[in-house]
């Protein structure tokens, strides 16, 4: 490895790095914006124009303010548990392929933190990670309102977490049959969205090869899973600050704030996935030659982000619209509904799929 | 070189992680140190260019087996560092007698210069950037049969356990 070759390693990695915290902040604010919006508000609006810099204030107070310690907590782990919040969830974005890969000095720089070839994998193993911040601040609260949060977000978690990976599955096995054998890459999958569905029917000659039309179920499970795995509203009975008191009930400071923003980058990256598996990732129109070179080169990043918010919004959305579920409605659309749905559409769609490549069986 | 580091500060981890879990008095404490042992073990994997079962190490065990493991001590609350009487009271001895007697093996081999398992190397570059189809072509292909047998191997025992664990009270 040339010298030229690790300062792109470096510059993709910080650039990804610095993308999550910027639209991270922009989240926080807009969310409130949102909400404030659909509710006949008018939300923040002293900080900056339309209140922009709010979160940088809020972040800046909660930076000041005293991480109160409790004195019956188990302190190592009280103190660890809102990093290993954090960690997962920047980790989790860099296998997120954000823009077409840009040549620099001869070298070419994929946009994108990592191109692991286990991506996928990856992406599920560091989402499961993500549990341990917050069974461990619930029980290292050593208070009876965490450790029962902390239970009610594991069971949660984990009943979600299936779902989401057996949507993900059939993701994968169609992709496998979009091209030369299957892929865990993400920067493979997004690939295989370019073009259109022409060859199908020219009918649809204008609608572009994105998953998500012949996928639309494990869309939808997949958008329903990952709002339940980022403990969103309506599926927020990990945190219910209003009734049920969630895990960081004491969580106070720098340290509190290290959830809520793990919290937010987890809502951007589990957007920014769905993109990527289902509607085609940075793949959209470049105008190559009509406009500048840097313009073309940029597009594919407008694309990928104006997808991603397409479905950071339907977070804020369903925010707004539906009540908290019970928890034993949550459990029993999770184990009774959304699985058995996950697992038919698996089937279903891999026999499809078998039979246009390989034909019918008895032949 | 590299390797070697990582491979020596991996094994402190995976054997620290071992001791904890025998010598915490606090239940959740011997998870963790599970989990480290698990983590650790997974980047020794990483390292022999193992990427697909590092990431499956991760997923199953430490992401699904040791969440449940913490969950059924939370839930049934044993997390407090007690004094449990001891229902084995020769175990210890026992215990003790095994570990010496295997530190003296292992001590023996080493003098005498014993081939250890060898290094892994890369016969073909290709290959660290293609671990999943390297496993999943003889997994779906050769031993498609035994695979699909474990399969529905696991799905028994699951609705097994679930038939077991399951019923209904007449009178509810």
């Amino acid at each position: 490895m040339s010298w030229a070759e690790i300062g792109l390693v470096v510059l993709r990695v910080v650039l990804t790095f610095g993308l999550l915290l910027v639209v991270t902040v922009i989240n926080v604010w807009a969310e409130r914006k949102i909400l404030a919006d659909m509710q006949n508000r008018i939300g923040p609006d002293r900080a900056g124009p339309w209140g922009i810099l709010q979160t940088v204030a809020d972040g800046l107070k909660l930076f000041f303010k005293e991480s109160v310690t409790p004195r019956r907590v188990e302190l190592g782990m009280f103190l660890l548990a809102p990093f290993l919040a954090v960690v997962p969830a920047f980790l989790i974005f860099m296998m997120v392929p954000w823009g077409r890969p840009v040549v620099i000095g001869g070298n070419e720089m994929p946009l994108q933190g990592a191109d692991l070839n286990i991506g996928l994998l990856f992406i599920l193993a560091m989402s499961s990670l993500a549990v341990y911040a917050v069974i461990l601040a619930g029980w290292s609260s050593g208070s009876k309102y965490p450790l029962l949060g902390g239970v009610r977000a594991t069971a949660q978690a984990i009943s979600y977490e299936a779902a989401m990976g057996l949507s993900m599955v059939a993701v994968v096995v169609f992709t496998a049959t979009q091209g030369e054998g299957g892929t865990l890459s993400l920067s493979e999958i997004v690939t295989r969205q370019s073009g259109n569905w022409g060859d199908i029917s020219p009918l649809f000659a204008w609608v572009p090869r994105w998953n998500v039309f012949p996928q639309i179920a494990a869309f939808v499970i997949f958008l329903i899973a990952i709002v339940a795995e980022t403990n969103r509203a309506p599926f927020d009975l990990v945190e219910a600050e209003q009734e049920i008191v969630g895990f960081h009930a004491e969580y106070s400071g720098m340290r509190f704030a290290m959830f809520f923003l793990a919290e937010y980058v987890n809502i951007f990256s589990m957007s920014a996935i769905a993109a990527t598996l289902f509607l085609g990732g940075w793949n959209g129109p470049t105008f190559e030659g009509v406009v500048p070179g840097l313009v073309s080169a940029l597009l594919p990043t407008v694309w990928f982000l104006a997808k991603t918010y397409a479905i950071v919004f339907v977070f804020f959305w369903v925010r707004a619209t539906l009540p908290r579920l019970r928890y034993d409605q949550l459990m029993t659309l999770g184990w009774k509904r959304l699985i058995p749905a996950a697992v038919v559409w698996l089937v279903v769609s891999s026999v499809v799929m078998g039979w246009r490549q390989f034909g019918p069986p008895w032949s | 070189m590299v390797e070697a580091v990582v491979f020596v500060l991996m094994a402190v981890g995976a054997l620290g992680g071992a001791a904890i879990v025998v010598l915490a008095r606090n239940p959740v404490y011997s998870a963790l140190g599970l989990l480290g042992t698990l983590f650790s073990v997974a980047v020794l994997y990483v390292v022999q260019l193992a990427h697909t079962v590092a990431a499956v190490q991760v997923i199953v065990y430490a992401g699904a087996v040791m969440t449940l493991f913490l969950f059924v001590i939370m839930l049934i609350g044993v997390d407090r560092a007690e004094m449990i009487e001891e229902s084995l009271p020769w175990q210890r001895r026992i215990v003790l007698t095994i570990g010496v007697l295997v530190v003296i093996l292992a001590g023996t081999l080493t003098v005498s210069g014993f081939d250890w398992v060898p290094a892994a190397t890369v016969t073909n570059p290709g290959v660290t950037s293609g671990t999943v189809e390297a496993i999943a072509r003889p997994m779906f292909t050769g031993w498609v049969l035994a695979f699909e047998a474990t399969a529905l191997l696991l799905t028994i025992s699951a609705a097994g356990s679930i038939a077991l664990a399951h019923y209904r009270r007449r009178d509810g």
